[in-house]
């Protein structure tokens, strides 16, 4: 009987993805960075081992495709809300390709698929924040107009907003969603500002939680049956600062993870996954 | 139909005639099918008949409907009527058609409509009809409805105009159940985009509601294929809605339509009007008007949104449709949008959507200013009642939950049918009862219908009179204007009796009295009981009688009644320019109106005598250009805070009256004429106040204060008030209804004669029978006032505080007019008043007048004129008559005690010139901005007098917490905050009102 749009933070699959070697090399990255990739690959267990053996998620774990470097970063590739998944378009061309085995893994789930196949449409997944009551979508280098026009077409119930993403990679880079009505951000003036932007055109009000880095902005909220508000924020060891902000959640279970090989290659901790409902499904 | 045309109001209909409408509707229940169609056909039928019936009924019983919001159509004693045949396309597709005048206003036929289908929370809802581009318009109630149908049959179709953000908060589920209606048709039609699962979900209601159960044997396999869920419905939606279809065992109709709104509601586009435009660039895009505010679409992106408090000004010219935005945080200017509509007509059609989405929505607070912000441009004004009045006026609505069928539902009609016979009975049952109480209400009624007949013409003669001699008539300009039309309905019914009584005030008072009090009087639960009569309940209901607070069905039944204590929304009626203040006050109890009833009459003593003063003072300095002394002019406190100077000019009446007062005093009998009078005059004053600022708050709790006291006292008072001063003050006071009524009235009979005298210029009051006019009227003598003599008046009205639980809220209220006159001097006069009032229920009103008069040579004086302290006052003092009223009044009142305390320091710049001329408006805007605690709201007026322009500024600032707050260092800190803002101006008032709750302790029990 819950009707939908109930559950904000309810998932019961994550989707991931393993990281190919040409992850060192070959990942886009916005600055020169060296990433080892044993360190990142051990990282990354730790991330999925979070997911699936401590929050009891169902891991769908898709094999690492050596010709796909930053295909580790699922999000990208996927923009699920409720039943309906959106496959996109992703604006680097040599990461269109990821979105094939994404398809599969969420047709799998009998999701319903929506495919992105505007040629003028690019959208990256990182640049989506569903705050559960709407989308923004930040246009940025990766997403444009068009790619935001398709999925406000997929998700018909939702507002869809779009931001402008002055600095930074995604939307997502220094903001997401820290609990129902809650958003992190960071207290860059980019972030500020486009919090600003984002109160504006919702007609929602949403709280806020300024850490003061805009990479620790980036975290993965759930709301789980038996553990209620989790939080997966980035470790002390990465920003010690940020962390005592999110040490304010008293009622969020926060678990801290790290990411500090991945970040060399713009990945953040929602990058790595793609989180599914299925029970929420009729 | 003729009659009923011209009575316009359904509460009008006798309660017979819904008797037979409600037998016939029941019969059409019992019918083995109903199918859509049969609907309307029967509603033809049952129209006529009903109609004629009604006329003749009417004219001895429908009185009581003189609430009623319906406009008088002054068609009464016109002869040939011309009857247009109307199809109402309705909400589950049906047709129902219908006769009206071809002079009706709109109202009648949407009220006609609403009474069909048995509505009671009908300002949601709106009459559309497609014009000559077959674009829908809404039909505008308060105008004809052969001036907004150009061409081609009256088709129309009722649709739901303002969709509630939050629909659990309706009382009733048949409002709900038609708010249904409209969104699946939005669903269906596309203009509800929703994804496959909602569909899915709304769907799945959608059969629950229809069909009930689901039921294999009697459904089959396939009985959902004949509804309509989307836009392209398949057979896998189908079979998802049938899945979820059967999982809603036992869940009632009414269960399953709030289950489809609580998932309609959340959608984007629930209750977005969308329109064509293209921006400055000239990209395509869509502007989307909501409850919110504007939203900016391109494609189904959201690309921008302008929330109702960020918008400063809406216009259109041409196919231009322009917003002014209010200067964000770092920006130093407002900026203006354009948009290019399709065509004029589309701008227009834009921009009118926007006025009445704003007033609806927006408007909601007791303090928000009046139409001002919007109305400047157009006369168009959104003229029903705001959500907030609207919701508490339904929390009125205390009959019980009335069956109906849903339209195309089969499995429900059987056992509609069944439950059929039983419901004609408590119908019945009910209508008798309801005969009973209106048993009393009969006489008052009699006399009423005497008195309309009469008031119309009389006010029609006297109209012309007025027009032929003078034109200026139309009164205070925009001001006036503005603020007064959204009651004008009510005001007009109301100036009706005024006319009524107009040889006597009491009357005409004690007539309103009757009504009212029947409504309030009458012990709630007798109500509940009794009030199945869809004619009661639209009284009650429209009228806002004040029924006993805490006990109607509807709290009962429902949560989602605002927290505050259910009040009639008669204030809208009676005071025009804040309605909704009237109606918070209302929900105190008569016990509390008799508690303050007491002290209000000490300040109604202070009035008089201030008056009284003033008026002598007025006839020896004055020496006005026609023989009145006009000269030396006090400024009136109204002045100060009225935005209304320019408006004014008029000193010639207001010493008329004054004269005529003073005579009056002479006669015993005239006492309380005079009495009246003054009252008049101060209320006239306030509604200056009102209107000019948007104080409202205080002045216009005042107003509704006197509203909820005026029931009680009214029948005593009229009595009374032959009796002795002090009864006579007394009444007053308790009846501040009955007050403003009388003011009205003797405006009218004042200006009459006023009117030969004066000849000229100076007072150009229209003694129309329209009660705007005779507001205006007083507006304007008020404004004379300031010239030529000084009354000041300061009112002082204790809000209501709405308290849920126990919780303790304390607003203060900062207002700040400046204004600068590039002019003379300034003398300053600085009242002070202090009432306190504490009295135990939801809300408490107190009134405490201060007038005080003086001669303003351009001296700065001092006053502190009036310190009344009120508080709770044994009921028992009310006026005579109304001892059930009082008693049932008592019963229920609320435990919640609040604490009010109301300050105010003036300093008053006298106008040595005397303005004449009534100054023009240029602008006024209203800014308002919110945080959690605080609500800042900024009216600005620009008007020109006399070639000098003055500004003022106006700031309202409301505090709500739970803890004690510093007033002193908060008034300080506003009033230096508003010097720096402003340095070039000057503060010439500020009032501190405080409201506190009391802990439930002191119980007045």
């Amino acid at each position: 009987m819950a009707g939908l749009m109930v559950g904000f933070g309810h998932y019961t699959h994550a989707i991931v993805r393993g990281i190919p070697a040409s992850l060192a090399k070959e990942a886009l990255r916005s600055s020169q960075s060296e990433v080892d990739v044993v360190n990142a690959r051990r990282e990354h267990e730790a991330y999925v081992e979070v997911l699936g053996t401590r929050l009891g998620l169902e891991v769908v774990e898709l094999p690492a495709d050596e010709s796909l470097p930053d295909c580790v970063f699922v999000e990208d590739a996927a923009v699920v809300c409720g039943d309906t998944a959106l496959i996109t378009r992703p604006g680097a061309e040599s990461r269109r390709r990821e979105t094939e085995a994404m398809k599969g893994a969420l047709k799998d789930l009998n999701l319903n698929i929506v495919e992105m196949t505007d040629e003028n449409a690019t959208l990256d997944g990182g640049d989506v924040l569903f705050t559960g009551r709407e989308f923004f979508v930040g246009l940025s280098k990766r997403t444009n107009q068009r790619g935001a026009e398709i999925l406000a077409d997929a998700f018909k119930d939702y507002a869809v907003s779009t931001v402008p993403v002055l600095e930074g990679l995604h939307l997502k880079s220094f903001c997401s969603m820290g609990g129902p009505g809650l958003i992190v951000i960071g207290s860059s003036e980019p972030a500020q500002k486009a919090l600003k932007i984002m109160q504006q055109m919702s007609d929602h009000r949403y709280d806020k939680l300024t850490v003061p880095d805009d990479l620790a902005a980036n975290c993965i909220y759930m709301n789980l049956p038996n553990k209620g508000h989790v939080l997966l924020h980035p470790t002390a060891e990465e920003f010690p600062e940020s962390v005592k902000v999110f040490e304010k959640l008293k009622d969020h279970m926060l678990i801290p993870v790290s990411n500090m090989e991945k970040v060399k290659v713009d990945g953040a901790l929602t990058c790595c996954s793609v989180l599914i409902n299925k029970k929420g499904n009729i | 139909m003729t009659t009923e045309s011209g009575t316009d109001s359904e509460a009008k209909q006798p309660q017979e005639n819904k008797e037979t409408e409600k037998a016939k509707a029941a019969a059409e229940p019992t019918s083995p099918q109903n199918q859509p169609e049969q609907l309307p056909a029967a509603a033809g039928h049952s129209t006529p008949a009903r109609t004629e019936q009604e006329r003749q009924e009417e004219d001895l019983v429908s009185h009581r409907s003189s609430t009623s919001r319906l406009s008088r159509s002054p068609l009464r004693g016109v002869k040939k009527v011309k009857i247009m045949q109307c199809k109402v396309t309705l909400l589950d597709g049906s047709d129902f058609t219908l006769n009206v005048e071809k002079r009706a206003k709109g109202q009648v036929l949407f009220d006609k409509i609403c009474d069909h289908l048995n509505l009671l929370e009908r300002d949601y809802f709106g009459i559309t009809c497609r014009d000559v581009e077959n674009q829908k318009n809404w039909l505008d109630p308060s105008k004809e409805l052969k001036k907004q149908i150009r061409t081609g049959p009256w088709n129309f179709a009722f649709n739901v105009k303002f969709y509630p953000p939050d629909p659990s908060q309706l009382t009733e589920d048949i409002t709900r159940y038609y708010l249904c209606l409209q969104l699946r048709d939005d669903v269906v039609s596309g203009r509800l985009p929703c994804s496959f699962a909602t569909h899915t979900v709304l769907g799945s209601y959608t059969v629950q509601s229809e069909l009930g159960d689901y039921d294999p044997e009697e459904l089959g396999s396939d009985y959902i294929s004949e509804l309509r869920f989307a836009p392209n419905q398949t057979k896998e939606l189908e079979e998802k809605v049938m899945e979820l279809h059967k999982t809603y065992k036992g869940m009632t109709p009414a269960e399953a339509e709030m289950h489809f709104l609580e998932n309609a509601k959340k959608l984007s586009m629930y209750g977005v009007d969308l329109h064509h435009a293209k921006d400055s660039e000239g990209v395509e895009i869509m502007l989307g008007v909501c409850s919110s505010g504007l939203l900016i679409y391109r494609d189904r992106l959201r690309i921008n949104r302008f929330a109702w408090p960020k918008i400063l000004k809406i216009s259109y010219k041409r196919n231009n449709f322009y917003i002014k935005i209010r200067p964000g945080e770092f920006e130093q200017f407002e900026s203006t949008i354009g948009f290019k509509l399709p065509n004029h007509r589309a701008a227009k059609r834009l921009w009118k959507v926007c006025v009445e989405h704003h007033t609806f929505f927006r408007l909601v607070s007791p303090d928000a200013p009046p139409k001002k912000f919007l109305s400047l441009g157009s006369k168009f004004r959104y003229s029903g009642r705001t959500q907030a009045q609207t919701r508490r006026a339904s929390s009125q609505i205390i009959r019980p939950a009335p069956l109906f069928e849903r339209s195309s539902s089969k499995r429900y009609n059987m056992s509609r049918s069944l439950d059929g016979a039983p419901i004609m009975e408590n119908h019945e049952t009910l209508m008798k009862d309801s005969a009973a109480d209106g048993a009393a209400k009969v006489i008052a009624k009699g006399d009423i219908i005497t008195t309309v007949t009469t008031e119309k013409k009389a006010e029609e003669e006297k109209a012309e009179q007025e027009d032929a001699q003078m034109d200026a008539v139309e009164m205070p300009e925009p001001m006036a204007t503005t603020p007064l039309r959204q009651d004008t309905k009510t005001d007009s019914e109301q100036t009706d009796f005024a006319f009524d009584g107009e040889m006597t005030a009491t009357e005409s008072d004690a007539d309103e009295d009757s009504e009212m009090r029947t409504q309030d009087t009458s012990p709630p639960e007798e109500m509940v009981k009794h009030q199945t009569n869809i004619s009661e309940l639209k009284r009650s209901f429209l009228e806002t009688g004040d029924s006993a607070p805490g006990l109607t069905e509807w709290e009962k039944r429902l949560s989602s009644s605002p927290a505050r204590s259910p009040r009639a929304d008669e204030a809208p009626m009676i005071v025009p320019l804040e309605p909704q203040d009237t109606q918070d006050e209302k929900p105190a109890g008569e016990g509390t109106k008799e508690e303050v009833e007491p002290k209000v009459t000490e300040a109604a003593g202070y009035l008089v005598k201030y008056v009284v003063d003033s008026i002598a003072t007025d006839l020896a300095t004055s020496s006005g250009p026609h023989g009145i002394s006009l000269s030396t002019t006090m400024d009136d406190d109204v002045f100060m805070d009225g935005t209304l100077r320019e408006v004014d000019e008029k000193t010639p009446d207001s010493q008329e009256e004054v004269s005529e007062r003073a005579e009056m005093k002479v006669s015993p009998g005239a006492v309380r004429q005079e009495v009246s009078q003054a009252i008049s005059d101060k209320k006239g004053t306030l509604i200056i106040l009102k209107e000019a600022e948007d104080k409202v708050d205080t002045e216009g709790k005042e107003t509704s204060a006197a509203d909820e006291e005026e029931a009680p006292v009214v029948p005593g008072e009229a009595e009374a008030g032959e009796n002795e001063m002090l009864s006579k003050e007394k009444e007053y006071i308790k009846e501040d209804m009955s007050v403003v009524l009388e003011a009205k009235t003797t405006v009218v009979k004042t200006q009459s004669p006023t009117m030969e005298i004066k000849t000229d210029d100076m007072t150009q009051i229209k003694g129309s029978g329209s009660p705007k006019k005779a507001m205006a009227s007083w507006i304007s003598e008020g404004v004379k006032t300031d010239a030529s003599e000084v009354i000041g008046v300061s009112t002082k009205q204790v809000k209501e505080m709405k308290t849920f639980d126990a919780m303790q809220q304390k607003a203060e209220i900062f207002t700040f007019v400046k204004e600068v006159q590039t002019e003379q001097s300034k003398s300053s006069l600085t009242q002070i008043t202090v009432s306190e009032s504490s009295s135990t229920s939801l809300s408490v009103s107190t009134l405490g007048w201060v007038s005080s008069s003086e001669k303003a040579s351009a001296e700065p004086e001092e006053r502190a004129v009036v310190a009344t302290e009120t508080e709770a006052a044994p009921v028992e003092s009310t006026g005579p008559t109304s001892l059930d009223a009082v008693e049932v009044g008592t019963k229920e009142m609320p435990v919640v005690h609040t604490e009010t305390k109301t300050i105010t320091y003036e300093s008053a710049e006298v106008d040595t010139n005397g303005d004449v001329d009534p100054g023009v408006l240029l602008s006024a805007q209203t800014i308002t901005s919110e945080t959690s605690s605080t609500t800042t709201t900024t009216h600005i007026t620009k008007t020109v007098k006399g070639g000098i322009s003055e500004t003022r500024i106006e700031k309202r600032i409301v505090i709500t917490g739970d803890t004690d707050i510093d007033h002193d260092q908060a008034l300080a800190q506003a009033i230096k905050e508003a010097k720096e803002q402003h340095p070039d101006m000057s503060v010439t008032k500020v009032v501190v009102h405080k409201e506190t709750e009391i802990t439930p302790e002191d119980g007045e029990d």
